[in-house]
């Protein structure tokens, strides 16, 4: 089963973070970078707050990455999620792609698994026509 | 005294009036439109003042406030209209920005009195926080599970509890004091349902670690105060309150803070974008936070408080687990806050109501007086972009 209803909100990309979605329609976890001094940012916006470009790159995300943050919703905001909880929402970031974090899932974990800064890899899972959401699980065993 | 790099120089305007319609759970106000509400409050601040609502010249809000100038302009009566204004962005982030609005343009001789205003009928204009608007940062949230801003609130707090030091102690112990304070308040939506620590601590899970009781109420509600020049303001009833300072901003990569794509400054993600205005503003009143006698610090999830404390510098961000639990925010503690019960227990306008509250305390006419209350200071919604804070001073006419 799904994590979350496939019946959520989706993503209605428009001009600026079209590349994010058309990359994870396939499976790929993308991230916006400057075409100019190569700082990545998220989510996708039109300049780059450091050198002021418009031109933008995709680069492919590290396959793991690391738990910042998250909370474990008991109370359903949305009629869709009401046999889904209690469910995580999870912030993951990637220590070698400057400051960006990725809100997300963790699919497999009991709350008492969740802890700040552990190891965490894709579990992509389709979410509609067509279009797959960046989830994650813990890695777990031997690295 | 802390310094910050000055910007400015301290204001030079007055808030002369407060009023306020009834307030009441969402959907319990059906007698009255939010229009109406809006209205009332600003004729009971002009009633407050001792003025007529056609001195009124301006009207400032934030929050996306539905209720235009025109409207207001016309209900009230003002034959010349010479400001009107608003201050982007939610999450009660422009409380303040609102007042400095009006100060700049009484300042600048733009207009003479206006009404800064809040209009909140979640029973009329549908609940908040219950969905946000398409675009990257939508998408980049909501297909989550991520919808509400509790849920945002409490990635931000878990964060702040690994970073500081924090506790589910430091957000009961925010909760109990303004509970507490309900209890003197005929207004309080709060008043006769005490809460100690067990009662919070029994209240349900809503998103981990955020509970029931650290969301602020769902609320009916409208709330105005009226900013003047100190010409006008000398004539008036009340103890002139002054508007010491008053800054709305934030910093860079903030994008909608917490309420976006929680991709802000990694090393104070679970800040509240206030490190800078907080500097400047207590530079601009040349005053120290030490020196503030009673705050009113925005309230809608009791994190926003933790926030707010560290950020304008009352302690460290390492130090509010302790300093919270120390009593110091209770009545006869160091820093009194929100003593009217604020958006947890009294009425949820996005803040307004710690405006007027603020300014009662520093007329010597609130309910929980604080003894000798001569410096005030309010935060607006801090977490998101922009902010916004200001500091008030009782001056004897």
């Amino acid at each position: 089963m799904n994590y979350l209803s496939t019946n959520m909100p989706a993503p209605v990309p428009d001009i600026d973070d079209a590349p994010f979605w058309e990359a994870a329609a396939r499976q790929r976890l993308v991230f916006q970078r400057c075409g100019s001094c190569k700082t990545h940012r998220h989510p996708p916006s039109p300049m780059c707050p450091i050198c002021q470009s418009t031109r933008s790159e995709w680069t492919e995300a590290p396959p793991r990455g690391q738990l910042f943050s998250y909370t474990v919703t008991h109370v359903a905001p949305h009629p869709e999620l009401r046999d889904r909880t209690p469910y995580v929402v999870a912030l993951v970031c990637f220590p070698t792609l400057d400051n960006v974090r990725i809100v997300t899932n963790i699919v497999d974990a009991a709350p008492e698994d969740l802890k700040i800064g552990v190891e965490v890899e894709l579990a992509w899972e389709p979410i509609g026509a067509e279009m797959w959401a960046p989830r994650f699980k813990i890695v777990r065993g031997p690295r | 005294m802390r310094r910050g790099r000055s910007v400015g120089r301290a204001s030079r305007a007055f808030i002369v009036g407060v009023g306020e319609s009834a307030y009441t759970k969402w959907g319990a106000m059906t007698g009255q439109s939010e229009l109406g509400m809006a209205l009332e409050s600003v004729a009971a601040a002009a009633r407050d003042a001792g003025i007529a609502t056609t001195d009124i010249d301006g009207f400032a809000s934030y929050s996306n406030d539905a209720n235009l100038p025109a409207q207001m302009q016309f209900g009230l009566g003002v034959p010349i209209l010479r400001h009107a204004s608003m201050v982007w962005g939610g999450g009660g982030g422009g409380l303040l920005g609102a007042v400095a609005h009006a100060v700049a343009a009484v300042e600048a001789g733009h207009a003479n009195c206006i009404a800064v205003f809040r209009a909140l009928a979640q029973g009329q204009r549908g609940r908040l926080g219950q969905g946000g608007k398409p675009g990257p940062t939508f998408n980049a949230t909501a297909p989550f599970g991520l919808l509400i801003p509790a849920q945002q609130a409490a990635l931000m707090m878990r964060r702040h509890f690994h970073d500081h030091g924090t506790s589910p102690d430091t957000l009961a112990e925010i909760a109990i004091v303004c509970r507490e304070n309900a209890q003197a308040n005929p207004r309080a939506l709060m008043r006769g349902r005490q809460m100690d620590r067990a009662a919070y601590f029994d209240s349900r899970m809503i998103s981990d670690p955020l509970r029931l009781f650290d969301c602020c109420l769902e609320s009916d509600a409208a709330a105005a105060v009226l900013v003047t020049s100190p010409d006008r303001a000398k004539d008036l009833r009340a103890v002139p309150v002054e508007i010491l300072a008053v800054g709305v901003g934030g910093g860079q990569a903030w994008g909608m803070g917490f309420l976006g794509g929680h991709n802000m400054p990694v090393d104070r993600y679970s800040h509240g974008n206030a490190n800078e205005l907080g500097a400047e503003l207590f530079a601009r009143a040349g005053i120290a936070p030490d020196d503030v006698d009673v705050a009113q610090l925005y309230d809608a999830f009791t994190p926003m408080v933790v926030q707010a404390l560290g950020d304008y510098g009352f302690c460290a961000h390492d130090e509010v687990g302790r300093f919270v639990a120390s009593g110091a925010l209770r009545r006869g503690g160091s820093l009194p806050i929100n003593t009217s019960g604020g958006s947890l227990s009294e009425a949820y306008v996005h803040g307004m109501n710690l405006l007027i509250e603020l300014v009662r305390q520093l007329r010597g006419e609130a309910l929980n007086q604080v003894e000798h209350a001569q410096l005030g200071f309010i935060a607006g919604g801090p977490g998101v972009a922009p902010t916004s804070a200001a500091v008030l001073a009782r001056r004897s006419s």
